[in-house]
């Protein structure tokens, strides 16, 4: 294997990121042209919405539960037991709600993007699918992103409102709290800026799941190693870029909605 | 070969205007890490078929894909039915491009798509589902490459020469303009491999398609230049000696990124450059 110079590296990760921008640009032109791709996006919604369900659920639960457990124990020495509802409302929708659905569903969609679309390059299928004169970002690309992004945003609230669940059951069963007492508090906490950025953040965590996976798939090469790499490397920079976004994004509400 | 039961109809000119340029090549280059092709320069006529020899790694493959604007030369100018293709964008070749059929070298069927699904591809991308008539489409087309019976199952439950079979199916579907076959015989048995050249040579002969194919076999290239379709017979067979049937079918080989040889089988066979001789040894 050669041995690349900062240079070569430098322009190879530029290029990258320039690839990158372009067919992640064109997922969302390809929705102001035709053709629109309609039952191919339905068919991504239900394997990415309905595939990532018993998951997404399961987890939202237990988080949910844990927080109660973990955050009881602290206010309970402040004697603010009570607030425990407050806490996880807030605490799924604003942060653990769409962030933990995304990394669940990058882990799940992000790969599985990679792995078709990179088989399907390396067997020169996308090439076929060109010398045809079908337009694979159109074909393939727009409708993962289109179905990804409506698919993370029910998801999301799927998961907020298990994961409150979660939280009420330990809530009730353990720590003896009154029913109404905790869904009041939860719900009084919420405000529109909290639901707001709840409901916004999966958004971005959907397109970054689609436009990651695709891209590293269409990008694949070197037989099935190099399909291998790519979905390693699809779930790794997804999952990063959903925390590192999740950052700015909530550091841009809060100062928008002036927390 | 037996007999298709329906053969399509023909729509193509039954006779081929050889001055009409399907597809030219003006001092195309094009290198990776090192120069693959320098200043190559060729034009296919209709109705013409040319066959590129040369050894591994000189660019044949490289030809169909830049003839297909999947890949931009460096310099020189491509053009496609009339139009420049090097100066295209990807978006403005797709229409351009439904009017080339091209064969990959190892089929590139869609893996989760059945036979029809397959055959049917680019009448699917226009109507956006499998009517009854392009059904009764996929069966003829199946039936020319004999393999009718076969349009339920998936690419996977077929065999390697089945494949590119229903690749050439694909392929002619929509009775292209050009059609691109890469090594359409690589890697099959020679009894395999003779019922491929036999489908090319009645596509050449019946609908008199212009084509490019890519072989490593040079028994391949002189059968396709010894023989003709006889629709009488439905079958291939070889020229008469003396006969003066032009079956349309050139020779061009590369080496060291250039063109060092084109015209007829008989050309090929009186050229006494050494390289040649020893490449037809």
């Amino acid at each position: 294997m050669a041995i690349l110079s900062l240079n070569d590296i430098a322009k190879d990760k530029v290029e990258s990121v320039q690839a990158y921008s372009v067919l992640a640009g064109r997922s969302l032109s390809n929705l102001f042209a035709q053709p629109r791709y309609l039952a191919d996006t339905l068919l991504q919604a239900d394997s990415i919405g309905v595939g990532s369900l018993p998951i997404v659920v399961l987890i939202g639960f237990f988080t949910g539960a844990v927080l109660a457990l973990q955050t009881a124990s602290t206010l309970q020495q402040f004697g603010s037991l009570s607030l425990t509802g407050k806490l996880v409302a807030l605490s799924m929708v604003r942060e653990l709600g769409p962030v933990l659905t995304g990394i669940l569903v990058a882990g799940r969609n992000s790969s599985g993007m990679a792995s078709e679309l990179g088989s399907m390059k390396v067997t020169e299928q996308i090439d076929a699918m060109r010398a045809m004169g079908v337009d694979p970002t159109k074909k393939l690309v727009t409708p993962r992103v289109t179905a990804t992004v409506t698919m993370m945003f029910f998801l999301s609230i799927i998961s907020d409102l298990v994961g409150l669940t979660g939280g009420f059951v330990i809530s009730y069963l353990l720590l003896g709290l009154d029913p109404n007492q905790y869904w009041t508090t939860a719900y009084q906490a919420l405000r529109f800026g909290d639901v707001f950025m709840g409901l916004a953040k999966p958004v971005f965590f959907g397109f970054i799941i689609a436009s990651i996976g695709c891209y590293y798939g269409m990008t694949a090469r070197g037989g099935t190693e190099g399909v291998g790499r790519a979905t390693t490397q699809a779930v790794v920079s997804a999952s990063v870029l959903i925390v590192v976004s999740d950052f700015f994004i909530t550091k841009l509400l809060m100062a928008f909605f002036q927390y | 070969m037996a007999s298709p039961t329906h053969p399509i109809e023909q729509t193509q000119p039954a006779v081929v205007r050889s001055t009409d340029t399907l597809l030219r090549f003006e001092d195309v280059s094009i290198s990776f890490e090192h120069p693959v092709l320098d200043k190559i320069s060729f034009q296919l006529a209709r109705g013409e078929t040319k066959v590129l020899l040369g050894e591994a790694g000189t660019g044949k493959t490289l030809i169909l894909k830049l003839a297909l604007g999947l890949l931009k030369p460096d310099a020189g100018r491509i053009t496609v039915l009339g139009e420049e293709i090097s100066a295209m964008r990807e978006q403005e070749m797709y229409p351009l491009r439904r009017q080339i059929g091209m064969v990959f070298q190892e089929s590139a069927l869609f893996d989760s798509l059945t036979v029809e699904e397959n055959v049917a591809y680019r009448l699917i991308e226009e109507t956006g589902q499998i009517t009854d008539e392009i059904h009764a489409r996929v069966l003829e087309v199946l039936e020319f490459v004999e393999l009718a019976q076969t349009w339920a199952l998936f690419p996977s439950e077929l065999s390697g020469g089945m494949r590119r079979r229903v690749a050439i199916a694909r392929a002619i579907i929509t009775q292209p303009e050009v059609l691109l076959y890469d090594s359409p015989t690589g890697g099959l048995d020679p009894v395999t491999s003779n019922t491929i050249i036999e489908l090319i040579v009645k596509q050449r002969d019946v609908y008199h398609t212009g084509s490019l194919l890519v072989t490593h076999r040079l028994q391949d290239a002189f059968t396709m230049a010894s023989h003709y379709f006889d629709r009488a017979q439905n079958k291939m067979v070889p020229l008469e000696d003396g006969s003066r049937r032009n079956v349309h079918t050139t020779f061009l080989i590369l080496r060291d990124h250039k063109i060092i040889f084109e015209g007829t089988a008989p050309e090929l066979l009186r050229c006494h450059d050494p390289y040649i001789r020893e490449y037809l040894s």
